[in-house]
């Protein structure tokens, strides 16, 4: 499921991103706020009238917000799995 | 450059670093740039606990030393020894938000690998509690090899832990640990995760304050109606809560002028003290309230969380003439100033978004043409309710800043679409917890922005209306002439000349007199009004009497004081602004683009509305 699919509210974690879509620089941004395969994401508020407005999520323990754009890159999995358990297997 | 030792605050955005330079600095700050870039240095002096005086910078914020922009690369130079300007900081302190570890602990790692003698701050503590959490800094300190100091720096918690960390630091003149090598950004997000989790004592579900209140501040229909109801709330605060002190300051000055008039002789002496210092300069000063409380309630939109908030709603709207809501922050700054504004676009990543940001920002109502609009709605718009508790003038007021914004957009799009046409650059951003900010804070920042701006009329303002009245009080009407004086001098034969080109849309000789030395303030625009005022009514004790306003309302018809509103719209530039673009955008194509489009749309606004004024028979 991406990103802007996920229902407000639930706990998901990342499984893929496509950083092809992403520029560079949005890229290294995105990383450096902490978003990466197997970090907790959770949709929490969606912008904008008809849709067309960005998104805010929940990452690890931070706050930030995105246009769909990017988080249609985003791919996510419900689901018990964390990012700890992910390492270790 | 001092010869003390410095020190500096370095970390993520939003980590607490200016709010724990003040608190440890105090009002013993100094602003200043970075030579050749137009990064602010903020810097300020504080005593150790044996007494030792040390200099605080508070470095620019940044996620990593990899820098995304020109505010980030100073950071990195700066802790890297490489800032022109700037010498190596004997000592770091690296401030992290104790909620946001596994962030923040990545980048102190890579600080920390520098070698610099460095102590943590593990700052925001209260909000960690606030969420549940709860940490043990000793832990922290022993899995990263440095002091680690709890601190609430709004609240002025850990300070002398933090003093005293830095005495033992510097004292011990500890020698600067070899660089660990280089990790890459996967390893060092691994290991602080590590860290992090180590030092977390206890979690317990969170209250989650911010997300319940985002769920109504974020809201596609009630957000941005709570948006437009603060900004609305806030162009009537500065009507409403100004009165009693601007009466104050006007009764200063009256009285005066009035001893100077009863103890001075008539001449030219008296004539410079009265109409140039007194009315001149006394009519910008007047205006130091409302500017206050304009300055008041965006230092409180900053440091309360919600500017980013607006940013997001905003980002939909902007997307749509090719801006992101990141921009609006920039934008809401200009209605202040367009300095700040322009030099805040720097955290906007992609140039052509930038650029646009920066050409649009003087449309923004900037606090200096706050005085001007004041005096004409004050003169020309009658003071009666529209609706209960809804003043006709303060409705104007708003209507001519949302008539600014309008223009703002409109003139993105066009830029968007030709000079900076090019894919739009997206809108990522982090969105801090809400907050009570500290009392402190805010006075600090807005006694500065008083102080800037009492300086403004001490030096541009007064300059200019000294000039102003040297040149309207020659050279001397000789007696008897039926020449006035104003007519007669220099300033008024070049107001004259002017007026050929400005009578078309409605504007007289007095307004042309004011528009040119208000290029190097607006706010000169009153003075100087005052000041023509002042000298035209020479010895004419009923004219003296009478106050700016109902001057201007026995002497311009409606049509003229609408078109002069108009035409300040999109206003003369004011020198500063210029000058400010020319160092971000690198050379002077950029600032006279601005400022030929500018009074190009300014001609046309008020020579629309004069018409359109004149035909409707107002
Ligand atoms: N509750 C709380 N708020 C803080 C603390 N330190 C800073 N803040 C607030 O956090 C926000 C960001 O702080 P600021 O100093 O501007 O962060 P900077 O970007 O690192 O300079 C401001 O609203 C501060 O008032 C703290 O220890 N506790
Ligand atoms: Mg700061």
């Amino acid at each position: 499921m991406r990103l802007t699919d996920l229902p407000l509210r639930q706990p998901a974690y990342v499984d893929l991103i496509d950083w092809s879509v992403l520029s560079p620089s949005e890229g290294q941004r995105l990383r450096e706020f902490g978003l990466c395969e197997g970090a907790s994401v959770e949709a929490l508020h969606r912008g904008g009238m008809f849709g067309r407005g960005p998104i805010a999520c929940k990452v690890g323990r931070m706050t930030i917000a995105m246009r769909r754009s990017h988080a249609a890159a985003v791919t996510v999995r419900t689901g018990p799995d964390s990012l700890d358990q992910d390492r270790a297997a | 450059m001092s010869a003390l030792p410095l020190v500096a605050l370095v970390g993520n955005p939003n980590a607490g670093k200016s709010a724990l330079f003040n608190a440890l600095t105090g009002a013993r700050q100094k602003l200043g740039n970075y030579p050749g870039v137009t990064v602010e240095r903020k810097a300020g002096r504080l005593s150790l606990s044996d007494g030792r005086p040390i200099e605080l910078v508070d470095l620019p914020g940044t996620y990593s030393l990899d820098p995304g922009s020109p505010d980030e690369q100073v950071t990195r130079d700066v802790v890297m020894g490489k800032q022109v300007g700037e010498k190596r900081p004997d000592a770091l302190v690296i401030v992290v938000d104790a909620a946001n570890l596994d962030n923040h602990l990545r980048f102190a790692l890579e600080l920390i690998a520098l070698g610099l003698p460095t102590i943590v701050a593990l700052n925001m503590v209260d909000l960690a509690t606030r969420d549940g959490l709860e940490l043990d800094a000793a832990t922290l300190s022993r899995e990263l090899g440095v002091p680690v100091i709890a601190t609430v720096a709004v609240r002025k918690r850990g300070l002398d832990h933090l003093r005293e960390a830095l005495g033992d630091m510097l004292g011990e003149g500890r020698a600067v640990r070899a660089a660990a090598p280089d990790r890459d950004f996967d390893a060092l997000r691994a290991e602080a995760r590590r860290i992090a989790r180590a030092g977390i004592v206890r979690e317990t579900p969170s209250r989650r304050l911010t997300a319940a209140v985002d769920r109504v501040a974020l809201h596609p229909v009630f957000g941005l109606m709570l948006l437009l109801a603060l900004l609305f709330v806030m162009f009537q605060a500065v009507y409403a809560w100004s009165e009693a002190p601007i009466a104050m300051i006007e009764g200063v000055a009256e009285a005066a002028a009035s001893t100077v008039r009863d103890t001075l002789p008539d001449g030219i002496i008296r004539s410079f003290l009265v109409d140039g210092v007194i009315n001149g300069v006394g009519s910008v000063v007047v205006f130091l309230p409302q500017i206050l409380i304009l300055f008041f309630f965006i230092l409180m939109l900053e440091a309360t969380g919600y500017m980013v908030r607006a940013a997001f709603l905003m980002d939909g709207i902007m997307a749509r003439v090719g801006l992101s809501g990141r921009a609006f922050i920039p934008l809401l700054s200009s209605f202040a100033c367009a300095i700040p504004g322009i030099m805040a676009t720097r955290t906007i990543a992609d140039p052509r978004d930038r650029l646009t940001t920066i050409l649009i920002a003087p449309l923004m109502t900037c606090s200096a043409r706050l005085p001007v609009y004041a005096v004409i709605i004050g003169a020309f718009i009658p003071a009666r309710d529209v609706l209960p508790g809804v003043g006709l003038q303060g409705f104007v007021l708003f209507c001519l800043y949302v008539a600014g914004i309008v223009g703002a957009m409109l003139v993105a799009l066009i830029l968007r679409m030709t000079v900076t046409k090019g894919a739009s650059g997206g809108f990522l951003m982090e969105m801090p917890k809400y907050q009570w900010p500290s009392a402190q804070d805010i006075l600090l920042g807005l006694w500065q922005r008083a102080m800037t701006f009492l300086k403004r009329a001490g030096t541009i303002i007064f300059a200019s209306t000294v000039i102003l009245w040297l040149l309207l009080t020659f050279p001397k009407v000789p007696d008897g002439s039926p020449v006035s004086q104003v007519d007669y001098s220099v300033a008024g034969r070049i107001a004259n000349g002017l007026t050929v080109v400005l009578e078309p849309i409605g504007f007289n000789r007095d307004i042309s007199l004011a528009l040119i030395p208000a290029m190097a303030a607006r706010e000169v625009a009153v003075s100087a009004l005052a000041t023509v005022y002042s000298i035209d009514a020479g010895d004419d004790e009923a004219l003296l009497e009478k106050s700016l306003g109902d001057r201007l309302k026995d002497q311009w018809p409606l049509p003229t004081a609408l078109a002069f509103l108009a035409w300040f719209i999109f206003a003369p530039q004011c020198i500063s602004t210029i000058a400010v673009t020319r160092r971000e955008t690198n050379g002077w194509k950029w600032p006279m683009f601005m400022v030929g489009y500018l009074f190009a749309l300014a001609y046309v606004a008020a020579g629309l509305t004069f018409w359109t004024a004149t035909a409707a028979g107002l």
